[in-house]
């Protein structure tokens, strides 16, 4: 049984092919063009890895704040329901998920089944998401790779006390420019503690629950991962590739789907 | 009775000085990184409408986000008490107030003289602020005068569904290079915003003797936008920036008064 799962976020697009179960093909590319030609480039780059071809494809869900503009998925899905199912594939013992996106970040706390307990997300605004980070990284005039490993470095956090991009960026600034300047590290350690002084407020208010995953690109962010960790007082659980997660869980809810009509 | 407020604003700093209840002079100049620079900056500038100098000044109040960090105040009271009395003092009919700062916007209820009996504030967020207008108009390549112009010139009113300015920043850009017109993309940026305004506003309550102060009163595009969202017209300050400034003279001029009184008691 084939089956594709494609994930619609607001700056990558993201698509897992499985066979009974298991990852044959998976892709990611920067978002860029209308949303339909967007996922079927995305669907197609996953199935060249996997040797299949496009007929293969027996179900197709996708999910994401872009799924609407799909049309030829066979089902849509919210994206905590996704993420959740991505990550009880990855991590049976995770109860909770913390994803940072791009454009948005969302807590869920779940079922030892995969399933949505509760959750929150904001995607209103820039704070405690991707494009926090980027803003800051580009103030800054430092990568995003080197952000990570700066803010391992740090030696304690800045005090940054606005989540509000904006308002945080003149923090940012007087920061640099102060006599003498805070180190960058710790600045860098404080934008990252911004980002999960927001974040831990959607735990807080879920109520933490063990194990927690965390999701999404801004996943990939060591430095950041530990700040987090430091703000819940927990161990987190990374996947290898937290940009995959939700896809994943998409592609899982597609074999269910195809499993359910065969047993109809 | 010589008297100064002083408002050390996120962006702007403002200085009036009043005599007896009369307005002498005032400045508005731009908010360096020092509060206490702006702060002798803003001074300097109203004195020279004056023939007076500093030390002819008898009581000074200062207010605003820098307030505690000017040198020669005597005092300072938060901003939200200045507002109110400030906005009572241009036009003493009104009861709900509109406050859009550099970095926040408030919504204060005042009672007939001038005391505020409720209010409301955001300054977590850049939406609606003066911050945010800056940022657009720098994304839009407008001077920041123009933007209020300008938006009134829109013909299609493009839907914001967000405030963020990071976000509307984005979408911003995104418009521009389909081609939408920059008049077309500021009417939606301040419609979102007079939404938000609304929603800050109802949670007090909202009389038809409706005033908005702060630097963006002055923009014609916003309060014509806040208008027609709220269905009323505003009565408009003859300038509404210096509302905050206008309210800590007022307030120096009764302290004075109250200390002079208890001099000639003892």
């Amino acid at each position: 049984m084939i089956v594709a799962g494609i994930d619609m976020g607001a700056l990558t697009t993201k698509a897992v092919v499985l066979k009974d179960g298991e990852v044959i093909g998976q892709s990611i590319i920067t978002a860029s063009e209308e949303g339909e030609v967007q996922a079927r480039r995305t669907l197609e780059e996953a199935i060249k890895q996997s040797g299949i071809t496009p007929n293969d494809i027996q179900y197709i869900v996708v999910t994401g704040e872009g799924r609407k503009s799909v049309s030829f998925a066979n089902k849509e899905k919210t994206t905590p329901t996704a993420i959740s199912k991505g990550a009880n594939k990855l991590f049976p013992s995770a109860r909770m998920v913390i994803d940072v996106g791009g454009e948005s970040s969302t807590v869920i706390r779940m079922t030892e089944k995969g399933g949505v307990e509760d959750s929150m997300s904001n995607d209103k605004c820039a704070s405690g998401t991707g494009v926090f980070l980027e803003t800051m990284a580009k103030l800054m005039q430092i990568s995003l790779e080197e952000f990570a490993r700066l803010s391992l470095q740090a030696q304690k956090k800045a005090e940054i006390s606005n989540t509000c991009a904006i308002f945080a960026e003149s923090e940012v600034v007087s920061h640099v420019h102060r006599d003498p300047p805070t180190p960058k590290n710790d600045v860098i350690a404080g934008i990252h503690a911004s980002i999960a002084s927001r974040i831990g407020g959607f735990v807080r208010r879920l109520g933490i629950k063990e194990d927690v995953v965390l999701s999404g690109g801004v996943a990939k962010n060591a430095g950041f991962a530990r700040v987090m960790e430091e703000e819940l007082g927990v161990r987190i659980l990374i996947p290898q590739e937290p940009q995959l997660v939700a896809a994943l869980g998409a592609a899982r809810i597609a074999q269910e789907e195809m499993a359910r009509k065969k047993t109809s | 009775m010589i008297v100064a407020g002083v408002d050390i604003g996120s962006r702007g700093s403002k200085t009036v000085i009043m005599q007896d209840g009369r307005m002498l002079s005032y400045s508005i100049c731009e908010t360096g990184p020092e509060s206490a620079k702006s702060a002798y900056l803003t001074m300097n500038e109203a004195l020279k409408g004056t023939v007076l100098s500093l030390t002819d000044i008898e009581y000074v109040v200062g207010t605003g986000y820098g307030r505690v960090l000017i040198p020669f105040a005597n005092e300072n009271i938060s901003e939200i008490s200045c507002h109110a009395k400030g906005a009572n003092w241009f036009l003493p009919s009104v009861r709900t107030i509109l406050d859009m700062g550099g970095q926040d916007c408030k919504a204060i209820n005042v009672d007939e003289k001038g005391r505020v009996t409720r209010f409301i504030m955001n300054d977590k967020c850049a939406g609606g602020t003066g911050r945010f207008l800056e940022v657009m108009a720098d994304v839009l390549q407008v001077p920041l005068q123009e933007i209020g112009p300008m938006a009134l010139q829109s013909r299609e009113n493009i839907p914001f569904n967000t405030i963020c300015a990071v976000f509307a920043k984005s979408e911003a850009l995104s418009l521009l290079k389909k081609g939408t017109h920059e008049s077309d993309i500021l009417a939606g940026l301040y419609s979102a915003i007079a939404t938000r305004c609304h929603n800050l506003l109802k949670r007090i309550s909202i009389d038809s003797e409706f005033t908005i102060t702060g630097g963006i009163a002055k923009n014609t595009g916003m309060v014509k936008t806040l208008e027609d969202k709220l269905g009323m017209k505003a009565l408009l300050a003859e300038d509404p920036q210096i509302a905050g400034a206008v309210g800590a003279a007022l307030f120096a001029a009764e302290r004075l008064a109250a200390k002079q009184k208890q001099g000639v008691a003892s």
